[in-house]
């Protein structure tokens, strides 16, 4: 699944480290959500949209 | 629970686990291999090092379920998927190899080898796969 997390953080110029513990998870789950190779949980993807204030399909595409 | 107190509960049950081995076995080598135990006593000495390398697995099974992670647990779950195949293959591979007489006889416990480098292959299939080695790394 494709997502837009990188360009989201790097618009808030946050870095993965700042944004794994806003989301209470490891810089490695941001990374590997962020790369596709991890595709979060319904209750991440909820928690990740309400952290940007979009909804989860504003941020995760489908392939 | 912080990711760092979820490491050092893990970290601090596998010490406990790996002390109890060290001192039952030197322990039991010492006392029934010099024959100043026997019976029950012996018995229970015994079970001791196969007990503590259980609560290895303990320590293992906890980390699992008190990580709150998903990303980190996955690669848990499947580092030890991965080492518990290889382990299971590995003793299988060897006991019919030992059933025909081709090789010689291994005691059980080696199996436990076999699942730590079964974890190491775990771990390296998390990094080629996910970018990481997991969390206990």
């Amino acid at each position: 699944m494709k997502n837009r997390l990188r360009v989201l953080r790097a618009e808030r110029e946050w870095s993965q480290q700042q944004l794994a513990d806003a989301l209470e998870v490891s810089r490695q789950s941001v990374n590997a959500i962020e790369t596709g190779k991890y595709d979060p949980s319904l209750p991440l993807a909820f928690r990740i949209a309400d952290l940007f204030g979009m909804t989860i399909e504003d941020i995760f595409l489908r392939d | 629970m912080t990711a760092l107190a979820i490491k050092r509960r893990y970290q601090l049950r596998v010490a406990v686990a790996m002390a109890v081995y060290l001192v039952s076995l030197f322990g039991a080598n010492y006392l029934i291999g010099q024959g100043l135990i026997g019976g029950a006593f012996a018995w229970a000495l015994a079970l001791l090092p196969g007990l503590a390398t259980a609560g290895l697995f303990y320590a293992i099974g906890m980390l699992i379920v008190e990580q709150k992670d998903e990303f980190q647990r996955m690669l848990l779950v499947r580092m030890n998927l991965i080492a518990a195949g290889f382990a299971m293959s590995m003793a299988s591979i060897w006991g019919f190899l030992e059933s025909f007489a081709l090789v010689d006889h291994a005691n059980a416990y080696l199996i436990v080898v076999a699942w730590a480098v079964g974890q190491l292959l775990g771990g390296l299939s998390n990094r080629m796969t996910h970018g990481t080695w997991g969390a206990c790394w």
